[in-house]
């Protein structure tokens, strides 16, 4: 596996230590009639972002079933990437994903590779359709543990957990953790419904964190009405909730009490 | 080797001694003296003291029969079903003529009426064993063996794949580790394959186990750590085979694989007196990411549990802040030498 100038760069991503082992196995078998590079390898989802901000792969050879961030949701934030990599999903059983796959066109390989199989996908790799965001919504149904945003050229992840509130603003999505503040390009509906077990609509424009709800304060509005405000552990920031989601202050404020 | 049929083909008599049937045989007689009381009353304070009155009776005769027949319990099953069901009536006229002569004297009740009485103790005996006979038809032996083999523990195919591809990996690099490997899946879905209706003893569950686990271990490496306490543990006690592995399967897929940190698996087994408790732990996530309940392998060894032993095992899951605990009860059978 030399440094061939046009040799495919390519990262396996797995948790399981024999299982990389093998695949590197395989592509060294391949290196006799193909010219590849192995640029590195991740246990998890968040080492293959990082390993891929400092060297860029073509190819991303990505386990589905992951600990911490799955290969579905890595797919989904290396998108990001300036020169996002052709990933080619691995799995060793996986009956809805494959399902899923065969009906989108996404590559994948079943475990225990075969080389020539492997072989085949290799060359194939620089016709490989691009993956699209919309067909790994549907590919991975479940939430995401991580949103993700680009800044110049790098892509940071901010846990789901982490977030304290996210604000629709203009076109973008402000996103509040307790020590910065992030901007996403996503739609706040979209958001609303993958998080619906987490975040909850205090206002037309705004989801806060249940988990980091410290509680519910009264603040006098103008022409004597009073209205409520959510209080979140971390930040000193007060969110107004709106008229019709008071709702909301009773039944998380009973759950609080 | 004691197992669902350990009593001669062809008998349909249940085991007295177990602990299953007693209560059946409490709670049906208990039925009848209510429809009797409910027959000859037609007010519910009439009711009461009519029910009063029939179980001063009945419930010490039922009490006698169990333990008699628990007693004669060996006797019984070494004779034909016939000869057995005669027996037992017979024992059952006897029974309830003495300890109404008995009872005359101590509870002050009248028996004039000797010749009723008894065949009420017939019938009601036909009753229980007819009742104990559909009951036995219904689970055993080919109805129940039937439902244990479909109850047979499966291997989650994600386990089969990963396993081969692991020791695929080993082939090359570590020959010698990858050809153990492949003896211990040999092992296992020998067991896995294999006629699992009798009871084997619990070592070599265990020793299955450890094996099962070796081979998650090598593709899990560090992230699986597994805490024995089994030195204790009955060695020749009989269970099901596959009580623990598939309880073990969900342990390191739901509480090791979905954490990147490694998490410790917990196998404790001890006996008590004559109870054999087999206590398995392992950490859990709430917001694990996958799929949650699996409960296919806990309600499978629950009824293969139940089958065996019925009333006499139990299985207990808790959940708690960061801990998933099972924990079996199961009668100390010994393997016999």
């Amino acid at each position: 596996m030399s440094a061939h100038p046009q040799a495919l760069k390519i990262v396996i991503a797995d948790d399981e230590t024999p299982a990389r082992s093998r695949v590197r196995d395989l592509l060294e078998d391949c290196a006799s009639s193909f010219p590849i590079e192995l640029v590195g390898e991740a246990s998890s989802g968040i080492e293959l972002l990082s390993l891929l901000q400092d060297s860029p792969a073509d190819l991303v050879l990505l386990d589905i079933r992951m600990p911490g961030m799955d290969g579905i949701e890595a797919a989904r934030h290396l998108l990001k990437l300036p020169e996002p990599p052709s990933v080619i999903f691995t799995t060793a059983y996986d009956d809805y994903a494959l399902k899923a796959f065969e009906l989108h066109a996404v590559d994948y390989l079943v475990k225990p590779i075969r080389l020539r199989r492997l072989h085949d996908a290799l060359t194939r790799v620089r016709a490989i359709t691009p993956l699209r965001l919309d067909v790994l919504q549907r590919v991975g149904p479940e939430p995401r543990r991580h949103l993700s945003v680009q800044e110049r050229g790098k892509v940071t992840l901010i846990p789901v957990s982490d977030i304290r509130y996210l604000r629709a603003e203009l076109k973008y999505v402000t996103v509040r953790t307790a020590t910065a503040e992030y901007l996403v390009e996503e739609s706040l509906s979209r958001l609303e419904q993958e998080f619906a077990e987490q975040f909850v609509r205090i206002h037309r424009s705004c989801l806060v964190a249940k988990a980091h709800i410290a509680g519910f304060e009264k603040e006098a509005g103008d022409g004597g009405e009073s209205r409520w405000r959510v209080v979140l552990a971390g930040i000193g920031e007060r969110l107004p909730v709106s008229r019709r989601q008071q709702h909301v202050v009773r039944q998380i404020g009973r759950s609080l009490a | 080797m004691p197992s669902i049929n350990q009593f001669p083909a062809g008998t349909l008599l249940p085991n007295f001694r177990n602990l299953g049937v007693i209560l059946r045989v409490l709670l049906v007689v208990t039925a009848l003296t209510v429809m009797a009381a409910m027959l000859k009353s037609s007010t519910w304070n009439g009711f009461m003291q009519q029910w009063l009155a029939i179980v001063a009776v009945v419930q010490p005769i039922a009490i006698v029969s169990v333990l008699v027949l628990g007693a004669a319990n060996a006797g019984l099953h070494g004779i034909d079903y016939r000869s057995a069901v005669a027996v037992i009536v017979l024992l059952e006229v006897v029974i309830t003529l003495g300890v109404l002569k008995f009872g005359a004297a101590v509870l002050e009740i009248d028996t004039d009426n000797g010749v009723r009485d008894a065949l009420f103790a017939v019938v009601t005996t036909l009753v229980l064993i007819g009742y104990f006979n559909l009951r036995n038809r219904a689970l055993s032996p080919a109805l129940s063996e039937a439902r244990l083999q479909a109850l047979q523990a499966r291997i989650r195919p994600h386990f089969l794949f990963n396993s081969i591809n692991a020791v695929l990996s080993l082939v090359r690099a570590e020959p010698r580790r990858a050809e153990a490997a492949l003896e211990d899946m040999a092992d296992l879905f020998r067991v896995l394959m294999a006629d699992n209706r009798d009871l084997a003893p619990l070592e070599n569950e265990v020793e299955l186990c450890r094996q099962y686990l070796g081979l998650e271990q090598l593709r899990l490496g560090e992230r699986l750590r597994i805490d024995w306490h089994v030195d204790n543990m009955p060695r020749d006690a009989l269970v099901p085979p596959l009580v623990l592995q598939p309880l073990l399967e969900n342990a390191v897929y739901h509480g090791i694989e979905p954490s990147v940190e490694p998490g410790v698996v917990s196998v404790n087994i001890y006996h008590v007196r004559d109870q054999v408790h087999m206590v398995l732990r392992n950490p859990y996530r709430r917001d694990g990411s996958h799929h949650a309940g699996n409960k296919m392998a806990l309600a499978n060894v629950r009824e293969r549990l139940a089958l065996h032993f019925d009333a006499e095992a139990s299985l207990q899951a808790r959940v708690g802040d960061s801990q998933y605990e099972v924990h079996i009860t199961i009668p100390y059978v010994k393997a016999s030498e």
